[in-house]
């Protein structure tokens, strides 16, 4: 073998495909692994476009969306995870480094209001946060245009016409008079954007999505 | 004493290669450190904390890892098959091919176009280019094996095919994805299923880029430079097979106390007690063919790059296990401790292995001595030094963070708000920036010593010493 080099690769495959087949492979065709729970809904289409801003800022790599069962993470931050809150994650976010807070259930924690001024300059409320701004959120329109297809390929089963209307009912929300945070939203977001949805609107969706559903289930 | 007869073009070019991507990381490594404290420096969208993580990873692990790699590679290959690359015209290809990738990776990393998967963070159509990269090193390697004139292959040899072979099934199967569109695209998994194949990916990256060749390095060029056998060829084998068998079982110890279900992180555990004992091999190996000889520590400068290395990975396979335990985990994952585990790997073992291993092969390649022995003597312990102030003060800080995490009142409610958590923080951050800063200047040195070694004279007839 050791003067083979085509022989030594094959053993070296199968080496590999031992722990690989066992941990990796085998998993995947559990149940267990990813239970999915009908309690637990996917993202609208403009949380997932929030999403994708999250991933595209590298948010993941200051915060964790995972809790563990261990008591002062509960008291800090709610419930421990469950697999099932997870189903529709595509890619899975529960990061590996805390330089910021858990956020796994941030979602109802603040107003909206508060999460405008917070990303739009962390160090306004907190003098000592080392978290970026992200202001020129606020400047930039989102794009739409490849809503429905995202929602499609992720599988989550809208109509274009659900996608379009969840899209447009969440401007109305946002630019009505009556929206609670309108004041804090007209602070950040230049006047010609004011109308339109933009990239802070759809993360704030976002994130205020967090953890929703076993929050929700606990109040019923 | 030019080594005639082989094609050194490409070494020669993967190793710069390495050495400029180093530089670009290092520097970027420094802004982020700079980042975490001075919040101003996030100047612009693309110089942000979460976009530039990124770049300093990949650019450090895939830029300068892959690279010193691929130099590292074609040179041994073709000293332990005695015979030229078997298509030098591709090899040069990919040096150009690999160049580019990572030029492209780095730019869509700063314009966030970024899967999250951590080492796996590319779009798909980069990916799809490193899987090109991938077979058409793979060509060369198996190619000049097939047409080699020593019979027997050498141990690095063997770490040289398991790496290629896993790369290619790791890389492959963790980024199965659909685009939406060009620059956009969903992996296939979802939740904890993508975490697991994940960090399935994510170890085993770190085990076949920063382990496995590295290794590969250290067992050819220890002999070489000290004119010493490798103690023991059986230690060798049993390292060897128990390593890659073993390695694949461990991505879960990054998932401690998720909900992925219990018994895959308490295998992934259990496997990694068991790496301890092939990543030991390797490094009783490598000491005990030190052994009758450690005065070469003092007069081959060569030496002391190898077993400071090799020592870093001892204690870096002591640590990681230990930390992965269920009761080590629930404190240290998550906070500064794992950082400094990081970095002593990267900047300990990594690091001094390919320094030392360029070191040998540039003057050799060139027909040259090293321009200054001196000048690599002081790289060398700014290296170390700068390492060891950056890790040391990121596993008390770890230690510190961890505790005011868990920290609680006797009425059970917290002592520390989180923001408190964070700010006691900066002074060893920032402590870890000087550290960063003495290592940048020693790496420095290193480029400064092998650029000037391409312009000192041509020493034809002298043999190397050192
Ligand atoms: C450099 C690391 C860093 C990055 C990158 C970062 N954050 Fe933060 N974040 C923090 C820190 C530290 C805090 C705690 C202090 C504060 O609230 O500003 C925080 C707090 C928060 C909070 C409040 C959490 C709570 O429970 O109080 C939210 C929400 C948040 N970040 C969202 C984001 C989003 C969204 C992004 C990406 C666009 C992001 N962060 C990027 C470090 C970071
Ligand atoms: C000047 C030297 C360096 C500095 C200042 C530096 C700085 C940093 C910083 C600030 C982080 C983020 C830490 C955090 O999240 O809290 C980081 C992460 C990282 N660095 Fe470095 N770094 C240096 C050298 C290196 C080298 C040489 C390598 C690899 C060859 C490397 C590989 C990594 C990796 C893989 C991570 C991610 C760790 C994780 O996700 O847990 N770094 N570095
Ligand atoms: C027996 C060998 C090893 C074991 C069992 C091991 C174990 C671990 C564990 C448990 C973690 C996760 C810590 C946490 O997040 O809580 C970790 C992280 C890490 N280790 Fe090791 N380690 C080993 C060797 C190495 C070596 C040789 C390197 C070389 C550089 C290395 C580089 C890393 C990196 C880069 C991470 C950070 C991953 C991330 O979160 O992004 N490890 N290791």
């Amino acid at each position: 073998m050791y003067s083979r080099p085509i022989v030594f690769a094959i053993m070296a495959t199968v080496v590999i495909l031992v722990g690989t087949i066992a941990m990796m492979v085998v998993p995947l065709t559990l149940q267990s692994t990813q239970p999915v729970s009908p309690l637990v809904k996917p993202y609208t289409a403009v949380e997932l476009e929030g999403r994708d801003i999250y991933i595209r800022e590298g948010c993941n790599n200051c915060h964790t969306q995972t809790i563990r069962p261990l008591r002062t993470e509960v008291v800090r931050y709610g419930q421990y995870s469950k697999p099932e809150e997870f189903a529709y994650d595509r890619p899975f976010l529960w990061g590996s480094r805390r330089i910021g807070p858990d956020l796994q259930r941030v979602g109802g924690k603040y107003p909206d209001s508060w999460h405008y001024r917070h990303m739009d300059n962390p160090r306004s409320m907190f003098p000592k946060s080392n978290m970026p701004d992200y202001a020129w959120l606020a400047a930039r329109q989102l794009d739409t245009s490849y809503s429905y297809k995202k929602t499609h390929v992720v599988g989550y089963g809208y109509t274009v016409n659900e996608v379009n209307k969840n899209l447009a009912d969440y401007l109305v929300r946002v630019t009505s008079s009556a929206y609670i945070a309108g004041d804090a939203r007209d602070k950040v977001t230049p006047p010609v954007l004011k109308d339109k949805l933009t990239e802070m609107d759809a993360l704030v969706a976002y994130l205020q999505k967090l953890g929703m559903d076993v929050k929700n289930l606990n109040k019923s | 004493m030019k080594e005639e007869g082989y094609d050194y073009s490409v070494v020669q070019g993967f190793a710069f290669s390495a050495l400029f991507w180093l530089f670009v990381g290092l520097a970027v490594g420094l802004w982020l450190a700079a980042e975490m404290v001075y919040p101003g420096l996030n100047l612009a969208p693309w110089l942000a904390f979460g976009r530039l993580r990124v770049v300093h990873t990949n650019g450090l692990a895939f830029g300068f890892g892959l690279g010193g790699i691929f130099a590292c590679t074609y040179y041994m290959l073709q000293r332990l098959t005695r015979i030229r690359l078997a298509f030098p015209r591709l090899a040069k290809f990919h040096m150009y091919f690999f160049n580019a990738a990572i030029a492209l990776a780095a730019l869509s990393l700063f314009a966030g176009m970024n899967t999250s998967h951590e080492y796996a963070e590319l779009e798909w159509p980069l990916d799809i280019g490193v899987v090109v990269m991938w077979v058409i090193f793979a060509i060369n390697v198996f190619g000049t094996l097939i047409k080699r004139k020593e019979k027997q292959m050498y141990i690095s040899l063997w770490y040289i095919i398991s790496m290629t072979v896993t790369i290619a099934v790791l890389y492959i199967v963790n980024n199965l994805e659909i685009p939406v569109n060009w620059f956009k695209s969903y992996t296939v998994y979802a939740g904890a299923n993508d975490a697991n194949v994940e960090w399935w990916y994510g170890h085993n990256a770190v085990g076949f880029v920063f382990t496995v060749p590295i290794l590969a390095m250290f067992y050819y060029f220890l002999p070489k430079s000290t004119n010493l056998p490798i103690y023991s060829h059986r230690l060798s084998i049993v390292a060897f097979w128990s390593l890659i068998f073993g390695y694949v079982w461990t991505g879960a110890h990054h998932l401690m106390l998720t909900p992925l279900p219990e018994w895959i992180q308490t295998v992934a555990i259990a496997f990694s007690i068991f790496l301890i004992a092939p990543s030991w091999g390797s490094v009783i190996n490598g000491y005990y063919t030190m052994r009758g000889e450690w005065d070469k520590m003092r007069s081959n400068y060569l030496v002391k790059f190898f077993i400071m290395g090799i020592t870093f990975y001892g204690l870096q396979t002591i640590q990681g296990p230990t930390q992965g335990l269920r009761i080590m985990t629930g404190f240290f994952h998550y906070t500064d401790w794992v950082i400094g585990h990081v970095h002593m790997g990267t900047m300990g073992w990594v690091t001094m292995i390919i320094s030392a291993s360029l070191y040998y092969m540039i003057p050799a390649v060139n027909g040259r001595e090293i321009y200054s022995v001196k000048l690599a003597n002081t790289h060398f312990w700014l290296i170390l030094v700068g390492q060891l102030i950056f890790t040391i003060t990121m596993w008390i800080a770890g230690i510190q963070q961890g505790a005011m995490w868990k920290a609680s009142n006797p009425d059970g409610s917290l002592t520390y708000s989180f923001l408190e958590t964070v700010t006691a923080m900066y002074p060893y951050w920032k402590i870890r920036f000087a550290g960063g800063f003495v290592y940048f200047l020693g790496i420095v040195v290193f480029g400064y010593n092998l650029l000037m070694t391409l312009k000192s004279p041509e020493e034809a007839t002298q043999p190397r010493t050192a």
